[in-house]
């Protein structure tokens, strides 16, 4: 039950615990926010591990719930124009896309498929925003659930027919009927399977663009970087009274029969709270931090299933001068994913732990939209570059594969471009989870059989725990990943919301 | 004379309409292109003395209900279990299998100790799974966006089922439909033998690797049969596969029903809308007041219904059904039985499925070669030798070997498969053979090998896809073959499909048919209300 009195420690100072402390707080919890970094924001703050860069370099923009709830905007966060995106071309004749736009002559196709994409992204986008439903027994937002359920059908029986077919289809079947031009096909694949563990003619990968798409089909760039949105939301959490405490890194979570009691550090200084809030893994959450000895067979079990593989590689690159993409536009999002197969070849190795020839990435140039961002003038190539395996046998020769292979594709699509580089930052999906925490971008796997109820598991989908006050509240709930702060706002819901039962 | 029915194929689908149409007294008229009945389901002499059963190799699919229903063991349909089976491994071990659980899991403790004590978890699992999905196989699918009362009644009725079950179980069976066949295994079990064995079943026939998601669906399709109330046991057709579809033959003609063979249809005769009969490739017409297609929906539209009498939207739908092939086959006769020296002497393993695929990764790696578009250097390979359990194939002493491969593309390196890929083909298969059983190749007799292109070109399935369509979601229950048309109708009046491209998909299970049937006589108003299980009649 939360009171006024109550203790409130919230684990991880991410956008989503940020958000699920500010919200508490504002609720009048007494919170507590223990992050292990010495600063807050997470995969938003820079660490030095990527360069200037932090690890995540866009955001679909935040949940509106968490930016108006939070006033980000008045306390200064702005965003600038939605990002075009490009999709490179290695002779140069790129296409652009933003939104239903894009250039070349499959505009049309383009189009009408984005059209109806949308439209179906639109009414799946709020499930996002509430707890996912149980499916037997109370505890539903009834009214919610049948709003947003007619909402499906309210599309009409053609359009929900089609939604039916085509919630758990693969991408690359989607593209491929739908569109003729390589370079949208990949852009599609690309976007579809970016920070899962799929590939795009995998079954159920189109929900995951759709999932893309709710979020906003449109990237953002914060103005000051990400590092602004962290600024913002950490003002906005101590104006709503939350104690921040950095460079805490909790040892254990303690209960006492069934039931949380606090957390210890690993200074061993204890702390005592009514809730305990984690918003990082949930599997690092039971099973580091209550340890299988505090949790029956079934929960451990199923919190060992939670697969938390990740295939996404991060580079920052300092570059000396402006590079030359043949011509693209420096300022939009540049997609390397030149057709699906592409995509789909890139991903095989990883499955057996290999590198893939040729990667397909995603590149930002802050600096060409903000040149303040680079002081000593130069430019920030930021790049989240797809299919590095998680688990090789040889992790540094893997490494040094992926680098070399990453770099091959980029002098391809920007020739000279390894001229310019004065600095390179690259990690690999095990250094991420080491640095950050993350082994998945999500904390969980993004995939149907981690989404709604089953996210990350059935015990625990509705960020409550079997463990009566430990609350979950991470990217690796419902709704998943991107920073929007929706999991931890959710999370905070729930919370609250439990005071009345 | 003008029939009730006339029927295009005699498949076993096609057959199993027709059988249930003439029972209910129609009359009925199967058509059928080659000299001989069956479709995939058949027994042919290619080698003096041999019986093959050169497509379909095993049963355990075929609905007992529809055995009862239309007598098949009086019309001589006698299935023998198969019992054994084994994975040899590339070190020269071997994991054999047996029809007793028991059995099996101490064969597993040779392994791993921990995938034994797995196994009873995950048998049980799987189980529940099956027990859930067996009775919606004979059911037509709902409509999900219209609101007849039959189609509200059947979705309520589907989601009464569902919540029959605890919580925990509808989010578990939720997940399971969604999974690699790959990360479920891994669940449960350690070892990569052991994963390999299980993990066959969600891969035969399919254009999907064990590590896409969907594919543990395609293993509960496949363990969803049973042998004489067996769940999950396969066994072999006396006489070959051509036995089912014989009796079906013969328990159709004893109700008066017609087959007629040695022409093909060339087109469905339309006109006002409504079907009313076919046009033969020998210019015969026969008329009926409504037609039944068991070819695919895409052969069935595409090619034998003229496109103006069809919605733009439907044939775009049906254009974009997936359809790709993904198996081979070597049928071979042998001179005498194959010896595998990795085997225990006079165990009971060479009387079941044997596999040389000994990891998920190398069955994952052939189905990346299948995406680029060639058969794979390291094929999966699902052998059978029926006559070790059924002498009546071949002369005494001698062998008949099936060999169902995994992957071959429908097309290959982007072109057509020609006479020497075909033999580039069989001849990877035998060489696996020779290195798992040396001498194999001086036993062979003949082989004939079969890819995708020899398929569509003597039975008919488009790109020699055996299940007439991918068994995805996007093409499964009431999106099966096409959303809207679930229901074995199609956009024209009178003319209904009964293939495996409906409601519940491939294999020799037979519901297809069955349940078209059942929609004939539901409109003919002859019976009323859904049944999932026996008697329709």
């Amino acid at each position: 039950m939360l009171t006024r009195s109550s203790e409130v420690i919230v684990i991880g100072g991410g956008v989503n615990g940020l958000a699920a402390a500010t919200r508490l707080a504002r609720e009048g919890a007494r919170v507590t926010l223990l992050e292990t970094a010495a600063q807050t924001g997470g995969a938003m703050a820079a660490r030095g591990a990527a360069g200037d860069m932090p690890l995540a370099h866009l955001t679909p923009g935040l949940d509106p719930r968490v930016a108006k709830g939070m006033a980000l905007e008045t306390r200064g966060l702005r965003f600038h124009a939605p990002l075009r995106d490009t999709a490179l071309d290695l002779g140069g004749d790129h296409r652009t896309v933003a939104g239903g736009l894009a250039s070349g002559a499959d505009a049309a196709a383009w189009a009408t498929l984005h059209q109806r994409l949308m439209r179906f992204a639109s009414v799946l986008a709020p499930f996002r925003a509430m707890a996912p439903p149980r499916l037997k027994g109370g505890g539903n937002d009834w009214g919610a659930l049948m709003r947003h359920g007619l909402g499906l059908r309210a599309i009409g029986a053609r359009e929900f027919r089609e939604l039916l077919r085509m919630v758990l289809i693969n991408a690359a079947d989607v593209a491929e009927d739908e569109l003729n031009d390589p370079l949208l096909q990949g852009l599609m694949a690309h976007d579809a399977t970016q920070g899962a563990w799929l590939g795009p003619r995998s079954p159920n990968s189109l929900i995951l663009y759709l999932n893309r798409l709710a979020m906003g089909a449109q990237m953002r760039l914060p103005v000051g970087g990400m590092g602004s949105v962290a600024k913002a939301m950490t003002e906005a959490a101590t104006a709503a009274g939350v104690t921040i405490r950095l460079g805490a890194r909790v040892a254990q979570i303690e209960t006492l029969e069934g039931r949380v009691t606090g957390v210890v550090l690993d200074d061993g200084a204890r702390l005592l709270a009514d809730h305990v809030v984690s918003a990082i893994s949930p599997k690092a959450t039971f099973l580091d931090l209550i340890g299988p000895r505090g949790l029956e067979t079934g929960l451990l079990r199923a919190t060992r299933d939670i697969r938390a593989r990740g295939a996404t590689a991060r580079l920052t690159l300092r570059l000396n001068a402006a590079p030359n993409f043949r011509g693209a536009d420096l300022q939009s999002r540049m997609v390397i994913a030149p057709s699906v197969n592409a995509v789909e070849e890139a991903w095989n190795p990883v499955k057996y732990g290999e590198v893939p020839k040729r990667p397909v990435m995603e590149i930002v140039i802050p600096t060409a939209t903000e040149p303040e961002l680079a002081p000593d003038g130069g430019h920030v190539l930021s790049a989240l570059v797809q299919c590095a395996p998680h688990d090789p046998a040889k992790p540094k020769a893997a490494k040094t594969a992926m680098l070399k292979a990453t770099m091959r594709v980029l002098e391809d699509y920007a020739p000279g471009l390894g001229e310019m580089v004065s600095a390179t930052h690259f990690l690999m999906p095990w250094e991420i989870e080491a640095e950050y925490g993350l082994s998945n971008w999500h904390h969980a796997e993004l995939s149907v059989e981690q989404m709604l109820f089953n996210r990350p598991n059935h015990a625990t989908a509705q960020y409550a725990t079997p463990i009566a006050g430990l609350w979950l509240g991470s990217a690796g709930s419902h709704p998943g990943g991107g920073i929007t702060g929706a999991a931890g706002w959710n999370a905070a819901g729930a919370i609250i919301r439990g005071k009345a039962v | 004379m003008i029939y009730d029915a006339v029927i295009i194929g005699a498949g076993h689908n096609g057959l199993v309409a027709g059988s249930y149409l003439a029972r209910a007294g129609m009359t009925v008229c199967v058509v059928e292109k080659n000299d001989w009945v069956g479709g995939a389901a058949v027994s042919r002499e290619l080698h003096p003395g041999f019986t093959y059963s050169n497509c379909s190799y095993v049963s355990s699919l075929f609905r007992p209900e529809i055995m009862r229903d239309l007598e098949l063991p009086r019309h001589g349909l006698q299935i023998l279990p198969f019992e054994g089976g084994a994975v040899l491994t590339e070190d020269g071990d071997y994991l054999g299998m047996h029809r007793d659980h028991d059995a099996n899991r101490r064969e597993f403790a040779r392994h791993s100790l921990r995938d034994s004590e797995a196994y009873d978890r995950y048998a049980r699992d799987v189980q529940r799974h099956c027990r859930f999905i067996r009775p919606m196989l004979m059911r037509t699918p709902p409509d999900p966006a219209r609101f007849r009362p039959r189609d509200v009644a059947e979705l309520a009725w589907l989601a009464r089922k569902m919540f029959e079950l605890p919580e925990a179980q509808i989010a578990e069976m939720i997940r399971f439909w969604t999974m690699s066949i790959s990360d479920y295994l891994d669940q449960y079990f350690e070892n990569p033998v052991i994963k390999a064995y299980l993990a066959v079943s969600a891969i035969i026939g399919t254009a999907l690797g064990p590590m896409s998601p969907g594919s543990a669906y395609v293993l509960l399709h496949h363990y969803m049969g049973d042998v004489d109330g067996n769940v999950g046991a396969w066994g072999f057709a006396r006489g070959g596969m051509g036995a089912v579809t014989k009796a079906l033959t013969a328990s159709l003609q004893a109700a008066g029903g017609e087959v007629r063979m040695g022409s093909g249809v060339d087109r469905v005769l339309v006109s006002n809308g409504r079907a009313t009969g076919v046009v033969l490739d020998n210019g015969d017409e026969i008329r009926g007041r409504r037609v039944i297609s068991n070819m695919d929906v895409k052969r069935t539209f595409l090619k034998h219904v003229e496109e103006k009498e069809l919605p733009g939207e439907f044939v775009d739908r049906v254009k974009k059904f997936k359809i790709r092939g993904s198996s081979g086959k070597l049928n071979i006769a042998l001179d005498s039985a194959p010896v595998f020296p990795a085997l225990p002497e006079g165990s009971t393993h060479i009387r079941g499925d044997l596999h040389f695929t000994d990891s998920i990764a190398r069955m994952e790696r052939a189905y990346d070669d299948w995406k680029s578009g060639t058969f794979s250097r390291d094929p999966f390979q699902d052998v059978m030798i029926p006559t070790m359990i059924d002498p009546t194939m071949t002369p005494p002493g001698k062998h008949f070997m099936s060999c169902f491969v995994q992957y071959a593309p429908p097309k290959i390196h982007g072109g057509e498969w020609t006479d020497a890929d075909r033999d580039a083909f069989g001849k990877t298969c035998l060489d696996q053979l020779e290195a798992y059983s040396p001498g194999f190749k001086d036993r062979v007799l003949h082989v004939e090998v079969r890819t995708p292109r020899e398929l569509e070109a003597e039975v008919g399935l488009t790109e020699g896809n055996i299940f007439q369509g991918e068994l995805t979601f996007d093409q499964l229950l009431f999106n099966r073959p096409v959303p809207g048309y679930a229901q074995y109708r199609s956009p024209v009046k009178d003319l209904w499909i009964c293939g495996s491209s409906t409601h519940p998909g491939g294999g020799v299970m037979g519901a297809p048919g069955r349940n078209a049937a059942a929609e004939i006589l539901r409109e003919a108003g002859q019976i009323k209300g859904m049944r999932d299980a026996y008697p329709v009649l």
